[in-house]
């Protein structure tokens, strides 16, 4: 369409938008000078800084343990749901799940993070619990939404499945419990592996649902990025962003192994 | 051949033949609806312990969801089915004595074929070295000891066929369900497998209930044939008796291709009837019970059955007529004809090739077509 | 954990008797994961909530309620508490006033001279409609993120396009460079702008330096930064529906409208664009509708002036601490957002329908 030229032109440019910003981050975290523009040379300074840094440190802890955990109950949830969305055929209150599963995925963040607060001051007033925000509330939180994801990922994986494998695990004798334990889990593990991964990589990601529900000493990583960036460039963030984007396409080619194993056996 | 020549050896080989026979699976006025749709209609069906018994019909005739009501997936809305004698109504898919293989062969795609075929036995309790035994002596029968440690995606389709063939049948179950077998094998594979079946279901003796589309498999497998349509059983029968004396249009339709001739009883003798047809002119045959002078019946003739000569018989044979060949196609084995009747009707017919230098007839000849009277069927459905 | 490791697991369950092993290894990994990572407060949650599911099994044998219900009862009451009632909560809190206190909003309930009173009011409705500030923050919202999404469009339909007509496996290789992206850090991908755009930035220098300009751009702190950093940020998102849609179009339909006489372009705009146009909606809406609610974006790379709801939102809980205030902007935003989310799911199910 429209001459040979213009796709992989249009595409180029396209990729070059997405790739850019990316690279300056990196290569601009290997610069000596603390002014932008300016090229004072090489330099692994800011990463020697980042290493300094107690507050980064610390929030990046926090930000590993509220991602671990959050990404594992969002996986248990979300592959409930999924499950019980693709196996169970009708039941009452199935249009209210499918709604509650799909409408995190495009709920402007702002909207969960400030009714979950609000739930969660209320639910203090009411019931005493939580006594004080912090990393137990953004972990729920987090499960919250990321298990919309895991869902998703793990509903079109069930749905993909052949049916007939956990029939066939009936007719063999085995419970419809041993059944989702021997056969599906297995089978949609790679699946699920992914999902965890999202999840973890969303949970870690969040400024604006934490901001709401995180309480005193207990800021995430993306909070205290967003505290030092907004009054500008901030040269030890490159570093910090350049180590991040490292562990990603590390994490990503993994998931994308297996799920590349997955789809080669069939 | 009277069944009464030789009763003891008939009743054992065909057990439906003997009223007194008590039948291993009894289907009883089972229906099954899905919402408005009815996909089996008020099916009753007996089948005998050791039979082959083929379930055969298009697509969405209901004969999956019959299959899948006997393994336990479905619940029938009404009726019930007796395994043994037993009540299945309450008896989940995991605890009854039926084992199914999957259209889509259904093998675990993490496991290796030998945990694949051990499967069901540990879930039945058996220890793993029991297990282990009885899982190299099925591999054995199904030929695949080499390929143990493989898993499925290793495999080739006729391997992978083998395998739930094997992990079916390793629990020793009393009925095995089949889900159109062979449907995903190619040709030659599958008239191999066909016979390979057989010999297992011989060997071990277990009753098979097959679901297929595929009407030469059903003739081939089955010591009985059950034809589907829109959720009801049309006949039950031998494969010979579908063939040659199907009970309504439907079924001599379905089954083989067929001329079918719509006529009026025009005299009654006995068995002897002569029917009026506008294509054929007055047939004789012989009627079925309960016809009466002046009903409409329709005659069916397979293709092969109408004799083809040059020359017009000798005067006062009956049933036959004179007709142009509008086409012909050689086959190989034999040699179809269209050809056209004195008002314009099209009939089809064929004749073996049985000679190297025969003289065929071709093209725009005018030949003689005769039918005697046993092989037209006279249909009043 | 990767398929191979789970197999050898499968391999280890073989001959075990499972459900009780299973039971206790995960209560061990648990318990283990809680003393590590957790304050005590937290593992006592966590460990809370699976005594709480195992009861619930065992009460719920005892009491003859299937296992079906209570496998759908986990998710479905997790959900439910923490996704659907706290918009039951911000619609009631919309509806107080704030209050210097602990919380700050007034109940709605009042101990009044005769039992409870009602003291709930949609004052706070009447004001976001009478200060043309909040009006004006919609629409610029809606604007700004109508704009993205076409621009976004433009930008991902020849990507998606080229990605879709790729031979394997340049296809799949393309596919994951655009979703990479969208696994790093959304944050430090709009702070990268930053770096770009300002005043001594990237691109100023550059053109500078190339003599195109003598005068560095204003680039950061407008709409145009905005615009930007919105289609940046939520690209992946429009690409993938697109790509789902036209990877499935098939390639005799482009070659029967050429073989019957029509141009490459009439071609696209006669058979391609109308057949993709689910894709387009899909795209446009997973686009659309998170935008409206940004923060990010307008608060790093927008100026003083660039009105969105989000940023509203933020400072008038945040700063001003009106919290009652504060909910009922959001409520409004959620009708916004509810029109476009009920037609892109109604599109994705007439596309599993058509399946």
């Amino acid at each position: 369409m429209r001459g040979s030229w213009f796709l992989p032109a249009a595409s180029f440019l396209g990729f070059a938008f997405l790739y850019i910003p990316i690279l300056s981050l990196i290569i601009y975290s290997f610069n000596d000078s603390q002014l932008v523009t300016v090229w004072g040379g090489f330099s692994t300074r800011w990463y020697g800084e980042l290493l300094n840094d107690a507050q980064i440190l610390g929030a990046a802890w926090i930000s590993l343990k509220v991602g671990v955990l959050s990404a594992t109950i969002a996986t248990v949830i979300g592959t409930l749901a999924a499950f019980v969305l693709t196996r169970f055929g009708r039941f009452r209150g199935r249009l209210l799940m499918t709604g509650m599963v799909t409408a995190p995925l495009v709920m402007p963040e702002v909207l969960i993070g400030l009714s979950l607060l609000l739930l969660f001051v209320s639910m203090e007033l009411a019931l005493g619990w939580p006594s004080e925000r912090g990393m137990v509330t953004v972990v729920i939180a987090h499960s919250t939404f990321c298990a919309a994801y895991v869902a998703v990922i793990a509903q079109s994986r069930l749905r993909d499945m052949d049916d007939s494998l956990e029939e066939a695990a009936r007719d063999l004798g085995a419970g419809p419990v041993r059944v989702f334990f021997d056969i599906t889990l297995p089978v949609i593990a790679p699946a699920l592996v992914s999902g965890w991964l999202l999840a973890f990589t969303l949970s870690l990601d969040d400024l604006v649902i934490a901001s709401f529900v995180s309480g005193p000493g207990a800021s995430t990583l993306p909070m205290v990025i967003f505290s030092k960036v907004r009054l500008g460039v901030s040269p030890d963030v490159n570093a910090l962003a350049t180590l991040i984007i490292l562990i990603v396409a590390v994490a990503v080619s993994v998931a994308g192994w297996v799920l590349y194993r997955q789809s080669k056996r069939g | 051949m009277s069944s009464q020549a030789q009763p003891a050896v008939a009743a054992d080989l065909r057990p439906w033949t003997d009223p007194d026979a008590t039948p291993f699976i009894s289907v009883k006025g089972v229906s099954k609806r899905f919402g408005t749709f009815t996909a089996v209609s008020d099916v009753s069906l007996d089948i005998y312990r050791g039979e082959v018994f083929c379930l055969l019909g298009g697509s969405g005739c209901g004969k999956t969801t019959l299959l899948r009501m006997l393994a336990g997936f479905e619940s029938p809305t009404e009726g019930k089915i007796l395994i043994d004698g037993k009540d299945m109504a309450n008896v989940p898919a995991d605890r009854r004595p039926t084992n199914m293989m999957f259209q889509s062969y259904a093998l675990f795609p993490h496991m290796s074929v030998e945990k694949n075929v051990a499967y069901g036995l540990l879930r039945e309790g058996k220890s793993k070295p029991e297990a282990m035994d009885r899982v190299a002596q099925m591999l054995k029968l199904v030929k695949l000891e080499p390929y143990a440690k493989r898993k499925p995606h290793q495999l080739s389709g006729g391997q992978r066929q083998r395998v739930a063939l094997a992990r079916a049948l390793v629990k020793q179950p009393k009925v095995l369900l089949l889900d159109e077998p062979l449907g995903a094998l190619d040709k030659k594979l599958r008239e191999e497998t066909q016979f390979e079946l057989i010999r297992i279901q011989e060997t071990l003796g277990v009753t098979f209930i097959v679901v297929t589309h595929d009407q030469e498999e059903a003739m081939t497998l089955a010591t009985r044939i059950g034809v589907m349509t829109e959720g009801e059983i049309r006949q039950i029968g031998e494969p010979r008796e579908i063939y040659e004396s199907p009970n309504s249009r439907f079924v001599a339709d379905f089954i083989g291709s067929v001329n079918l001739f719509e006529g009026t009883v025009a005299s009654l003798n006995g068995a002897q009837a002569v029917v009026d047809t506008a294509d054929l002119g007055p047939v004789t045959t012989t009627a079925p019970e309960g016809v009466s002078v002046g009903q409409t019946v329709t005659l069916a003739i397979r293709p092969e059955r109408f004799a083809l000569t040059r020359a017009a018989p000798a005067e006062g044979t009956p049933n036959t007529c004179r007709a142009m060949v509008r086409d012909m196609g050689y086959g190989g084995h034999i040699s179809s004809y269209r050809l056209k009747l004195g008002n314009g009707r099209i009939v089809s017919a064929t004749q073996s090739n049985r000679l190297r230098d025969e003289d065929p007839i071709m093209w725009d000849e005018e030949i003689s077509i005769t039918f005697p009277p046993p092989v037209v069927r006279v249909l009043t459905r | 954990m990767s398929a191979g490791a789970l197999d050898r697991a499968g391999a280890g369950r073989f001959a075990l008797p499972l459900p009780l092993k299973i039971t206790f290894g995960l209560l061990v990994l648990l318990a283990a994961a809680g003393a590590v990572l957790l304050p005590q407060n937290a593992a006592l949650l966590l460990g809370g909530l699976v005594a709480a599911v195992l009861v619930a099994f065992g009460l719920g044998r005892a009491a003859g309620i299937s296992d079906r219900w209570l496998v759908i009862a986990i998710p479905m009451l997790w959900l439910f508490v923490f996704f659907l009632v706290p918009f039951l909560v911000l619609g009631r809190i919309s509806l107080s006033e704030a209050m210097i206190a602990r919380p700050p909003y007034s109940p709605l309930f009042e101990q009044g001279a005769d039992g409870w009173e009602y003291a709930g009011s949609f004052g706070n409705y009447q004001f976001l409609a009478e200060d043309p500030l909040y009006a004006s923050a919609y629409i610029s919202s809606i604007r700004i993120a109508a704009t993205s999404t076409l621009l976004a469009l433009l930008i991902g339909y020849p990507l998606a396009y080229f990605i879709a007509r790729s031979p394997e496996p340049r296809r799949s290789i393309l596919l994951l460079l655009v979703i990479l992206p969208f696994w790093t850090s959304f944050l430090l991908r709009v702070y990268a702008w930053i770096g770009l755009l300002r005043r001594d930035g990237v691109i100023n220098g550059f053109l500078m330096w190339t003599g195109i300009i003598d005068q560095p751009l204003v680039m950061l702190q407008t709409d145009f930064a905005v615009y930007l950093g919105i289609v940046y940020t939520y690209l992946p998102f429009m690409i993938l529906p697109l790509y789902a849609n036209l990877v499935k179009l098939d390639g005799a339909l482009l070659e029967a409208a050429s073989d019957l006489g029509a141009s490459p372009i009439l071609t696209f705009f006669t058979v391609t664009l109308p057949l993709s146009l689910p894709g387009i909606i899909a795209g446009s809406m997973l686009v659309f509708i998170p935008a409206i609610g940004e923060f990010v974006i307008p608060a790093l790379l927008g100026g003083p002036d660039t009105l969105m709801i989000g940023r509203v939102l933020w400072d008038e809980f945040f700063s001003a601490r009106d919290w009652p205030v504060a909910s009922a902007v959001a409520i409004v935003m959620l009708f916004l957002v509810v029109v476009p989310i009920m037609w892109l799911q109604s599109v994705q199910n007439r596309q599993e329908g058509a399946q």
